[in-house]
């Protein structure tokens, strides 16, 4: 179950993300919650990377950090971001740790949702 | 004051904005922020953007677009819309996450930028607000969309306005209003231009300051014509009659003054530029009247546009049908003892299988106005040129028929050649078919008129000036004028009754005539002692209920064979 105190110790900026929802809990919660059920962008994003399809993998990122900006969730939003940059320059680089550090980062996030 | 029609202060409607964002949550976050000040649209790409703005272009006051996103992106669709004349007012707050980003935007014309992740709710609202602001404040201001002269709004930001503040008012019923001035071309010609433009100027400043003390919206559109949206009112004459009391600063006698057409607010859903097309039509039953200046549309004008347009649709069918038949008139000679039969005119008479006898008043003036009235003028000169020939097959006799030629047919270069072909087609001379053609084309269109009846004339023809007294000659035209007949407009016979002045009124006329040498023809004449007068006033021709009314050709064929008889 999500609360503020467990994002908060996860380390999101909840005051930062609340205020943008108008310090309505229940929305900013079932915010949340929408974006960890939608999958779909990191799926495409890993099999973009899979591919070497920088393009794509970069609208992925990009759209990511744009939720997960607004939603304040910093963890994720970091090695996210990180991608981000590094897929605009369209760097050649192994997005493999990254990738992988989103993937925990997501897992702790969906844990602290489902307790 | 006047500013105030940007800011619409409604308690029930908020101004509406469009959300322009692919992701869901961004989209939802917005909303959040936006939903108790605005009322809301969404569009997950550019395309149903667009669509979107479109349909709602008269009343959305703000956009805001993510700059990427699927199918359309926030650039394309910023380009789309600062080209569309029509939606490039609507002012658009962009949505992003990079600076490059909004200095591109903004030079694409967007009005602000929202960076992303979303700045907290109270600057994005501020953002949004001063947009919308500023974006209302240009409109105001701006020359296009105000008429120079009055500061009055111009058509299309009129509606525009009209419909917001329709929108933001639902509880207040608003009239619409249309007032034109009498006359004004006449204004113009007899006062000057600088004359003309000060009573331009005064109504503006009047309506003007009707908008902002009574919460009206005026507008101005072309030459003469004045639009008000004004609360509604059961005594609409009563606004009229304050701005012709204005007018009387410039002309003490009340020459200057305005007549007004009204559509009354209803429910009926009409949009905001048809109820001022019908308040136009309204307005249009009062011009020239001298009783009434103020008109209001009701369900008889109503069906007689539809009417209308119904009489306009079926004219080919009718034509093809036989629908339309040709009448005449008998026109008696009546100087030295008995009249005699001088000839007649031809008269068009609609048979309508399901209306019967639709009255040439009503669908003349209506195919003149479309020039549809070309078709029908043709069919009556065949018709009754070879109405003309059947008679003198049949009953020996050659009678000349006159047939009415109108204004737009003048302007058919191959007229005289028409006229000359219908005469030889059924074997007559050009004396037999007598164009009549009304003075206030002559006037109106001088150098045309008279070049094409000097044409006819050169042909043969013998032109009747009809409605003669009715029109704006001049004196001095008068001696140049191309005619063969005079035809005197019937409301001097009217008036015959009236007493001295319209009697010496009549004998100038047939002075005027004399002077020019030609036949005085007197048309609506219905009693015994009208002919007499008329007689000794040394009138030649008679035409008018005394002697008969207008009949189909058997009938005719009565005064041809009483006449013949004669001999």
């Amino acid at each position: 179950m999500l609360s503020i105190d467990n994002l908060r110790a996860w380390g999101a900026n909840v005051s930062e993300g609340l205020a943008r929802c108008m310090n309505n809990e229940a929305f900013y919660f079932r915010m949340i919650k929408l974006a960890l059920a939608d999958e779909t962008t990191y799926v495409r994003l890993r099999a973009a990377l899979e591919s070497k399809d920088l393009d794509t993998a970069f609208e992925c990122a990009h759209a990511l950090k744009g939720v997960l900006g607004n939603l304040s969730l910093t963890p994720l939003l970091k090695p996210v971001a990180e991608m981000t940059e590094l897929l605009r320059a369209r760097a050649d680089a192994d997005y493999a740790p990254l990738m992988a550090k989103i993937d925990e980062k997501l897992a702790e996030l969906k844990a602290l949702a489902a307790e | 004051m006047y500013q105030n029609f940007g800011r619409f202060n409604s308690t029930d409607g908020k101004r509406q904005v469009l959300v322009v964002e692919d992701e869901q949550i961004n989209r939802e976050i917005l909303g959040m922020m936006l939903e108790n000040d605005f009322h809301l649209l969404y569009a997950e790409n550019g395309r149903e953007g667009l669509e979107l703005i479109r349909a709602n272009a008269n009343t959305l006051s703000a956009v805001l677009l993510d700059l990427n996103m699927p199918v359309m992106t926030g650039y394309e669709l910023l380009e789309v819309l600062k080209a569309d004349p029509e939606l490039q007012r609507i002012p658009v707050v962009v949505l992003t996450g990079e600076e490059s980003a909004e200095v591109t935007a903004l030079r694409m014309g967007a009005a602000d930028f929202i960076t992303k992740p979303f700045s907290m709710p109270e600057v994005v609202m501020a953002r949004i607000t001063r947009a919308i602001e500023l974006s209302e404040d240009r409109y105001v201001i701006a020359t296009t969309e105000q008429d120079e002269m009055t500061d009055l709004y111009r058509r299309e930001f009129f509606y525009h306005y009209c419909e917001q503040f329709e929108l933001h008012n639902p509880g207040r019923p608003m009239d619409a209003m249309i007032l034109d001035i009498d006359h004004f071309h006449m204004i113009n010609e007899l006062r000057g231009r600088d004359f003309g433009d000060e009573v331009i100027r005064l109504i503006g400043r009047h309506l003007k300051r009707m908008a902002a003390e009574d919460g009206a919206i005026a507008g101005r559109l072309e030459g003469d014509c004045f639009l008000l949206l004004y609360p509604h009112t059961d005594r609409p004459e009563d606004v009229l009659e304050e701005l012709n009391r204005t007018l009387l600063a410039l002309d003490d006698r009340g020459r200057v003054r305005m007549r007004m057409g009204v559509y009354p607010a209803d429910d009926a859903g009409v949009d905001v530029p048809s109820r001022f097309d019908r308040a136009k039509t309204a307005a249009d039953t009062v011009r020239g009247s001298y009783t009434r200046s103020c008109a209001v549309y009701d369900d008889r004008l109503h069906q007689r546009e539809l009417l209308n347009e119904s009489l306009i649709d079926q004219m080919d069918e009718a034509l093809r049908e036989r629908q339309f038949v040709v009448y005449y008139q008998p026109k008696y000679a009546v100087q030295g003892g008995e009249p005699r039969l001088n000839s007649a005119e031809a008269l068009i008479r609609w048979q309508h299988p399901t209306m019967g006898l639709v009255s040439p008043g009503v669908f003349i003036p209506l195919f003149e106005e479309n020039g549809l009235i070309r078709k029908l003028d043709r069919f009556v000169w065949e018709e009754a040129a070879a109405q003309i020939r059947r008679w003198r097959d049949e009953l020996g006799y050659t009678l000349p028929v006159s047939v009415n030629v109108s204004r737009v047919d003048m302007y058919d270069p191959d007229l005289a050649e028409t006229f000359r072909s219908i005469v030889e087609k059924n074997g007559l001379t050009p004396d037999a078919l007598m164009p009549e053609v009304t003075e206030s084309a002559y006037t109106e269109d001088s150098e045309q008129i008279i070049r094409a009846v000097e044409e006819l004339r050169a042909l043969g023809f013998r032109i009747e000036m009809d409605d003669f007294g009715s029109g704006y000659s001049s004196l001095n035209m008068l001696s140049v004028l191309p005619i063969d007949a005079l035809k005197l407009d019937m409301s001097f016979i009217r008036n015959m009754c009236r007493g001295e002045k319209s009697i010496r009124m009549l004998e100038l006329m047939m002075d005027i005539a004399r002077y020019l040498d030609v036949p005085v023809i007197a048309e609506g004449v219905e009693e015994e002692s009208q002919v007499q007068a008329l007689k000794a006033m040394g009138c030649d021709v008679i035409q008018g209920y005394y002697f008969s009314r207008p009949v189909p050709a058997d009938q005719f064929e009565t005064f041809i064979k009483e006449e013949l008889s004669k001999c």
